[in-house]
C-alpha cells in the first residue's frame, strides 16, 4: 500500500510542476501586477464624472463611458492624455502606469472635473 | 382680457410698475426654443420684433435696417428632445424669408454643429443658402470646436478673422463684434475670451466715437448666468469695461438655449433662443442638458421671440409666441411666459 502511495506521489509532482509551469508561461501577469489591476468605469452622465474620484492601483486602465444625450470629453490637465469627442454610449480608455494623482476635465463643458488617483 | 397682441402689449406696458421686476432686474424668460430674433436699428437703439409680423409698432418707424439672430442650430443632433433639428431650422428660415421687410444680415451666436463634423456643417450651409439675408456672420460654439480646436470652423468661416475667430465689422454707423469665447477652455471655468483676444478688442474699439453703437455677439453669456452650469464668461469684465463709455452697447448671446435679458446701464444683455431644442431654466434641473416635451408639443416649444422697445417709454415688452400658430395670446402661464423690463436707469 505504501509503496503504491508513493508511486502516486512520484506521478502526480511532475504533472503538478507541468500545470505550474503552463500558467506561468501563458500568463502575462508580472511579479509586480496585481491580480486587480484590470479596469475600472466612470460613467459620464447629467454633465458629471461619476464617479468624480477613482482610486485604481498602478497599471488599471480607466473607461469613460458617455451615457449623457450630449457629446463630452476627458482632457487631463496636466497633459497626459485627451479623449476624442464621446457622444451618447461612446467610450474612451486610458492605462495608468504611473502612481500620481490626475485631474481631469470635459473640455467642452469645463465645470465638469475629475480625479483619478493611481496607487 | 386683451383681444389682440397689439392690446396685450399695450397693457402690459402700463403695468410696468407692478410685474414684479426689479429695474435694471436680472429677468428670466422661461425656457422655449425658438427660431430666431429679429432686431432692427432705429437710432442706434435695438428693438426686436417678430418675425412675420408687419411692423406696425411705434419702434418699426424710422427703422435703419433689421437683422435676425438666430443660434443653436446644433445640426447633427438627434435625440429625442429633437429627432429633426435641421427641419427645425428650416422653419427658422422659412420664418426669416416671410418677413416682409428682408434683414440685411442674419447673425449665427454658435454651436452651428453638435459634433463639429464635416457632413453637419454641410448641411447647416445648404439650409442657410435658402435664406433671403445671404450675408451670414457667425461666431463658433463648443460645438463647433471639438475635433480640431475649430480648424475646420476656420476653414469654412473664419476667413477675416482672427486667433480663434475674432472680428468686426460696420454697417450703416453700428459697429459689430464677433468674440469667440469657447476657445481653450480651462478646467473648472466657464467661457473664456482669453489675453490676445481682449487686447485686440481694446484696440479695435478705441478711437470710435461714443455715440457709436455697439453690438457684441458671442456664444456664450457674457455675462454670469448661473455659474455652476458654466453660464458665463471668466474673463467678461474686462471685455466690458471697453465698451463702458459708449451710449449705446447690445450683447447677443446663445448657449443656454433660453432667452434671458438683463440691463445695466447703457448695456443690454440677451440670449436667443435655440433652433433645435429648449434646456431647463438655471437650477431646475439635474443639468443643463436638453429637455424633451411630447412630440406634439415640439411645434408650440418652438417659438418666436418678439422684443419691442419703445423709445419714447424707454421700456421694453418680451412676448413670446409659439411657432406653432394656435392664435392664443402668451398668457403668463407655464406654456407662454411674459418679461417686461423696465429699461430706465440712472
Amino acid at each position: 500500500m505504501i509503496r503504491n502511495r508513493v508511486c502516486i506521489a512520484n506521478a502526480a509532482a511532475p504533472v503538478m510542476i507541468a500545470m505550474l509551469l503552463l500558467f506561468a508561461g501563458s500568463s502575462s501577469v508580472t511579479a509586480s501586477d496585481q491580480p486587480s489591476a484590470g479596469t475600472a468605469d466612470v460613467k459620464i452622465d447629467n454633465f458629471v464624472f461619476g464617479p468624480q474620484t477613482i482610486t485604481v492601483p498602478v497599471g488599471a486602465t480607466v473607461t469613460w463611458t458617455n451615457k449623457d444625450d450630449i457629446p463630452h470629453t476627458a482632457v487631463s490637465t496636466d497633459g497626459l492624455f485627451k479623449s476624442k469627442v464621446m457622444d451618447t454610449d461612446e467610450k474612451f480608455s486610458y492605462t495608468f502606469s504611473k502612481a500620481g494623482t490626475y485631474s481631469y476635465y470635459c473640455s467642452v463643458h469645463p465645470k465638469m472635473t475629475g480625479k483619478v488617483v493611481v496607487q | 382680457m386683451p383681444n389682440n397682441k397689439q392690446d396685450f402689449i399695450d397693457q402690459q406696458l402700463q403695468d410696468l410698475n407692478n410685474d414684479g421686476v426689479d429695474r435694471r432686474g436680472f429677468l428670466k424668460c422661461m425656457a422655449w426654443a425658438g427660431t430666431g430674433l429679429v432686431w432692427t436699428m432705429s437710432g442706434g437703439i435695438p428693438l426686436s420684433r417678430a418675425f412675420a409680423k408687419t411692423a406696425n409698432r411705434t419702434a418699426g418707424k424710422g427703422a435703419d435696417f433689421t437683422f435676425v439672430q438666430i443660434s443653436d442650430s446644433h445640426i447633427g443632433f438627434n435625440k429625442p428632445a429633437n429627432p429633426d433639428v435641421t427641419a427645425t431650422l428650416q422653419t427658422a428660415i422659412n420664418k426669416i424669408n416671410s418677413m416682409p421687410h428682408k434683414p440685411d444680415f442674419i447673425i449665427h451666436t454658435g454651436d452651428l454643429s453638435q459634433l463639429s463634423k464635416p457632413s453637419e456643417f454641410d448641411t447647416l450651409d445648404q439650409v442657410l443658402k435658402g435664406a433671403s439675408a445671404q450675408q451670414i456672420y457667425l461666431v463658433p460654439g463648443e460645438h463647433d470646436m471639438l475635433t480640431d480646436n475649430g480648424e475646420q470652423y476656420l476653414q469654412r468661416y473664419g476667413k477675416g478673422t482672427k486667433g480663434a475667430g475674432w472680428y468686426s465689422f460696420d454697417h450703416k454707423g453700428v459697429h459689430f463684434v464677433g468674440l469667440v469665447n469657447v476657445a481653450n477652455l480651462k478646467a473648472g471655468g466657464m467661457g473664456s475670451l482669453g489675453h490676445e483676444q481682449l487686447e485686440w478688442l481694446e484696440d479695435d474699439l478705441k478711437g470710435r466715437s461714443a455715440s457709436t453703437p455697439i453690438v457684441l455677439f458671442a456664444h456664450i453669456p457674457l455675462w454670469t448666468i448661473y455659474p455652476d452650469w458654466g453660464w458665463g464668461t471668466d474673463d467678461s469684465e474686462q471685455a466690458l469695461s471697453y465698451v463702458k463709455r459708449f451710449g449705446s452697447v447690445t450683447v447677443l448671446n446663445g448657449h443656454i438655449h433660453q432667452i434671458m435679458q438683463k440691463i445695466e446701464g447703457k448695456v443690454s444683455f440677451h440670449t436667443a433662443m435655440s433652433t433645435a431644442f429648449p434646456q431647463p431654466a438655471p437650477g431646475s434641473a439635474p443639468s443643463a442638458g436638453p429637455m424633451k416635451v411630447p412630440a406634439d408639443q415640439l411645434q408650440r416649444v418652438l417659438g418666436i421671440t418678439d422684443v419691442n422697445y419703445l423709445v419714447s417709454g424707454r421700456s421694453l415688452a418680451v412676448v413670446d409666441s409659439p411657432l406653432a400658430d394656435s392664435g392664443s395670446l402668451p398668457s403668463g402661464s407655464a406654456g407662454a411666459p411674459l418679461a417686461v423690463i423696465d429699461s430706465s436707469h440712472g
